[in-house]
């Protein structure tokens, strides 16, 4: 640990230390958040969940937005389409895409999220989440 | 850095730690490393939730789950469903008692939607043990703020504009506290932080110094730099071993950044804290003594004037705040006094933590704006009374304060208002009791405490203690009379009026207050020598119900004097001058024909 | 007077408090944390260990015994094997701390801040220790038992062997 030696520096190592909580910020404050939800069963595992989790988390830190958290669930139950994700915008109905593979990660950020637009591959919502 | 996508946070706190916490901490990490993703999830222990009723409490981010009562062999279960699979396990999570539903998220609990945390704002959010966690929610910005932007006289005004009150008893304004102790000249000035925690039932100051030691050493080096100290004491209990570990840590993390030390943030500002032990004394929260105490002395009050702000700590001018006041103070200058002053009411602004015990279903620490109405405190965040029992009186500001019945649940709580009831804000302590209790053996309760932590210095206090609890031995031990009422009222007037400290002269609180509120009570023991509340033995009568007793003769067996008698078949009957009310007969009639009133 | 306690198995222990005492920059207004050290080091401060510490720090005997008689933390007895301490904070008060204690008092058949005979149990009371979700409390060394009850006790006791 060096000193820190002026306001400067007390802010840089604040930045660096904020990303460690700000997981935490935000889950304190998750309904004001858009939340993608990235079903992890075992079969969502298997065609690739992890890794369109992992591109999410890579593409939303590159492009600095803070107001986006992305959480695992688990199987939604569409087999057919994994990975499935579920897209929730703050006080909107929670949207869920199927076959969400890298580049579609890219799609749903630049249009869906940013854009607030509806995309290919909605699939038709057919249960609750129990909260 | 690794990018963890989950962050599991295990209550830390005393309670959950006596409930193995530790364990489940440590489990949880194992589990994580054996499902291969420990580069993913973060688990770390942090300070107290405040929910202790429903402990061990471990946290999921950034999902917000949060799950209670949780044992070290549920650990396996969180992270191969939740955190592998992403399926919350339900059984964990909070039922709201009133509709049986689970909920996950803190937010929408009862217990929590009325809290404003400020003082607790850290408490369970952060890894008290790291420094950088503190930096990267905003720590230390403030002492920057304060150093490099305002001069001494600003801070101590911005103080003064915040409207902040002392947390540890009295509610003297901070500000003005600060502005005394910098109109001294000297060559060395004392910033004290006064974390003697005695009250008995009150815990708010020792989880502040365990979920977030470092607001208070940055709260410290502000007021250092206001009145113009590069000296800070804190005076702690030598029974909060894990405070002191805690704050140990924080203060030499703080070192290594130079955010203690010589020329602090590079300004010519110098500041550094040392620990002090107390040694388990109520007095030495009286600031005086807790001085005295400092200097290896027994801990015993001086007459005021002159006030620490002028002659304190070694002789030198010394500012004493209670843990709880300066954990407002960082925030004050983040967000603005203006902010803080939007808070409470018009004399109370900001929080006050309370710790919530006694007979109510959600044991905690909780913070609430000032002027929140006793009711919303016992019943929408406390959940009422345990076993639905009938709701008697609290009890606020410990030995010091007084208690508060139902007809004052409405009232806002704020300092003045408590003090118009005839109790105290105090230290925050909040004892619920119900109708179970004995109010003549609560006060007996709360006057042997006192009796034992009287000092000795003065005579009202020493002598006049005693005299109070042998009145309340006997009140209680039904050899009261009305004699011993007016007695135990006059005694306390002289005490009020005539001992040295504040101690001294609010000692008669328990008393007083309950005779206010309970005299019925206390002449019920007197006059018709029962206890309405069953408590007190001694008053106690068992009577057998010669309807419902079948004369199996069970009871005249098991009576260890032979006070009961009766022929076989025929009701028995109790003599109560032998009885020496050991409840025996109750406990093996068969029947339910004995009865205690 | 100071060199005759010091001998015996007790030496290493004097020494381990003279290197501390020798540690400090100042002993003024150390006398507590001396004492705190002191009674880490041999568990309580008999009387031979105050009159050593008013020595190396140069006060009086009997301002040494003020401040350890004053402070509840400080004990003149030894503690037993196993120490019980029973919260008597008034969140455990309230729900019958008295009672538990009365119990462990009648089975051990000691008072309060009494070892017994054998030098196994020892019991005190304390304030507040801060669990008080998990009121009544009762401590043996650094295990904590909770919600205990009278019903509770022999078995807690009968744990300790």
């Amino acid at each position: 640990m060096a000193k820190i030696k002026s306001l400067e520096e007390l802010k840089k190592i604040k930045e660096q230390a904020q990303q460690s909580v700000s997981l935490r910020v935000k889950g304190d404050n998750i309904e004001n958040l858009v939340q993608v939800r990235v079903a992890m069963a075992t079969c969502g595992i298997a065609a690739g969940a992890r890794e369109t989790m992992n591109e999410f988390i890579k593409v939303l830190n590159e492009e600095h937005m803070d107001n986006v958290v992305v959480t695992q669930t688990g199987c939604m139950g569409y087999c057919y389409a994994e990975p499935t994700i579920e897209l929730t915008m703050p006080g909107k109905e929670p949207v869920v895409y199927g076959n969400v593979d890298k580049n579609k990660v890219h799609e749903i950020v630049e249009k869906a999220i940013k854009g607030g637009e509806m995309l290919d591959g909605i699939i038709p919502v057919t249960h609750n989440t129990v909260e | 850095m690794a990018e963890y996508k989950f962050h599991i946070l295990v209550c830390g706190g005393t309670g959950c730690l006596s409930s193995n916490s530790h364990e489940i901490a440590d489990g949880l990490k194992d589990a994580i490393k054996a499902a291969g993703m420990e580069e993913e999830v973060k688990v770390l222990q942090t300070g107290c939730f405040g929910f202790c009723e429903k402990g061990p409490i471990v946290k999921v981010l950034p999902d917000n789950t949060f799950y209670t009562q949780v044992k070290p062999e549920d650990v396996n279960e969180i992270v191969s469903e939740h955190i592998v699979k992403g399926r919350k396990v339900n059984r964990l999570l909070y039922v709201d008692p009133e509709n049986e539903k689970h909920i996950s998220d803190a937010k929408h609990m009862d217990f929590y939607k009325k809290q404003m945390r400020i003082a607790l704002r850290n408490c369970g959010f952060i890894d008290p043990e790291n420094i950088d966690e503190y930096i990267g929610r905003d720590g230390y910005q403030a002492l920057a703020k304060c150093l490099t932007e305002m001069t001494p006289e600003q801070v101590i005004e911005e103080v003064k504009k915040s409207g902040l009150r002392g947390r540890g008893g009295a509610g003297f304004p901070t500000g003005l506290k600060w502005q005394f102790a910098h109109g001294y000249q000297a060559d060395q000035k004392y910033v004290v932080c006064n974390a003697d925690e005695g009250d008995p039932g009150a815990f708010m100051d020792r989880s502040i110094l365990e979920g977030d030691p470092n607001s208070i050493i940055e709260a410290m080096a502000i007021c250092g730099y206001a009145i113009g100290a590069s000296q800070g004491r804190v005076y702690i209990r030598a029974e909060y071993p894990l405070a002191i570990q805690r704050l140990e840590i924080a203060i030499a993390q703080a070192r290594e950044y130079g955010l203690l030390g010589d020329n602090i943030l590079g300004t010519d500002f110098s500041f550094d804290i040392q620990l002090c032990f107390g040694a388990g004394a109520f007095v030495c929260g009286e600031e005086t003594a807790l001085i005295h105490s400092m200097e290896g002395q027994r801990g015993e009050p001086t007459i005021k004037p002159p006030f620490p702000a002028e002659n304190g700590f070694w002789n030198k001018p010394t500012n004493v705040n209670n843990v709880e006041t300066f954990a407002n103070i960082p925030v004050i200058f983040l967000k603005g006094a203006d902010w803080f002053s939007s808070i409470g009411t018009e004399k109370s602004k900001g929080t006050k933590v309370f710790a919530l015990a006694g007979k109510i279903n959600n044991v905690g620490l909780i913070e609430v704006p000032m002027g929140t109405t006793l009711r919303e405190v016992i019943y929408d965040i406390g959940g009422g009374i345990k076993n639905g029992k009938k709701f008697k009186a609290v009890q606020t500001g410990g030995p010091s304060g007084g208690c508060l019945t139902e007809k004052d649940l409405d009232t806002p709580i704020d300092f003045d208002n408590l003090v118009a009831k005839g109790s105290m804000m105090g230290s925050g302590g909040m004892i619920v009791m119900d109708e179970d209790d004995c109010m003549p053996s609560v006060a007996r309760f709360y006057m042997e405490f006192i009796e034992e932590e009287s000092c000795g210095k003065c005579t009202p206090c020493r002598i006049g203690t005693k005299r109070l609890s042998e009145l309340l031995k006997d009140i209680t031990g039904g050899k009261g009379t009305m004699e011993h009422i007016a007695e135990l009222k006059r005694v306390s007037q002289v005490i009020r009026d005539t001992a040295l400290c504040g101690l001294g002269q609010t000692a008669p609180n328990p008393v007083l207050s309950t005779l206010a509120h309970f005299e019925d009570e206390y002449i019920a023991h007197v006059k018709d020598h029962t206890c309405p509340a069953g408590k007190c033995t001694a008053l106690l009568k068992f009577k057998i119900n010669p309807e419902a007793c079948k004369g199996c003769t069970l009871c005249a067996r098991k009576c260890p004097v032979g006070a009961i008698s009766g022929e076989v078949r025929k009701p028995h009957t109790i003599d109560q001058a032998k009885c020496i009310k050991c409840g025996a007969c109750m406990d093996n009639c068969k029947f339910g024909a004995i009865t205690k009133n | 007077m100071a060199c005759n306690c010091a001998k015996g198995a007790d030496k290493e222990k004097y020494e381990q408090l003279d290197a501390f005492i020798a540690s400090l920059p100042s002993t003024q207004g150390e006398l507590i944390r001396v004492l705190h050290t002191a009674q880490g080091i041999f568990g309580y401060l008999p009387k031979e260990v105050q009159i050593y510490v008013a020595k190396k720090l140069d006060v009086p005997v009997s301002k040494v015994y003020g401040v350890v008689s004053f402070y509840s933390f400080f004990t003149m007895k030894p503690k037993g094997e196993y120490d019980i301490s029973v919260c008597m904070g008034t969140a455990c008060y309230v729900r019958g701390a008295e009672n538990v204690l009365n119990e462990i008092k009648n089975q051990l058949g000691i008072d309060i801040g009494d070892t017994t005979a054998d030098g196994k149990f020892s019991l005190r009371t304390l304030r507040c220790v801060g669990a008080c979700g998990l009121a009544p409390v009762v401590m043996i060394g650094d295990k904590v038992y909770g919600r205990v009850t009278p019903d509770m006790v022999s078995g807690i006791l009968a744990e300790c062997k």
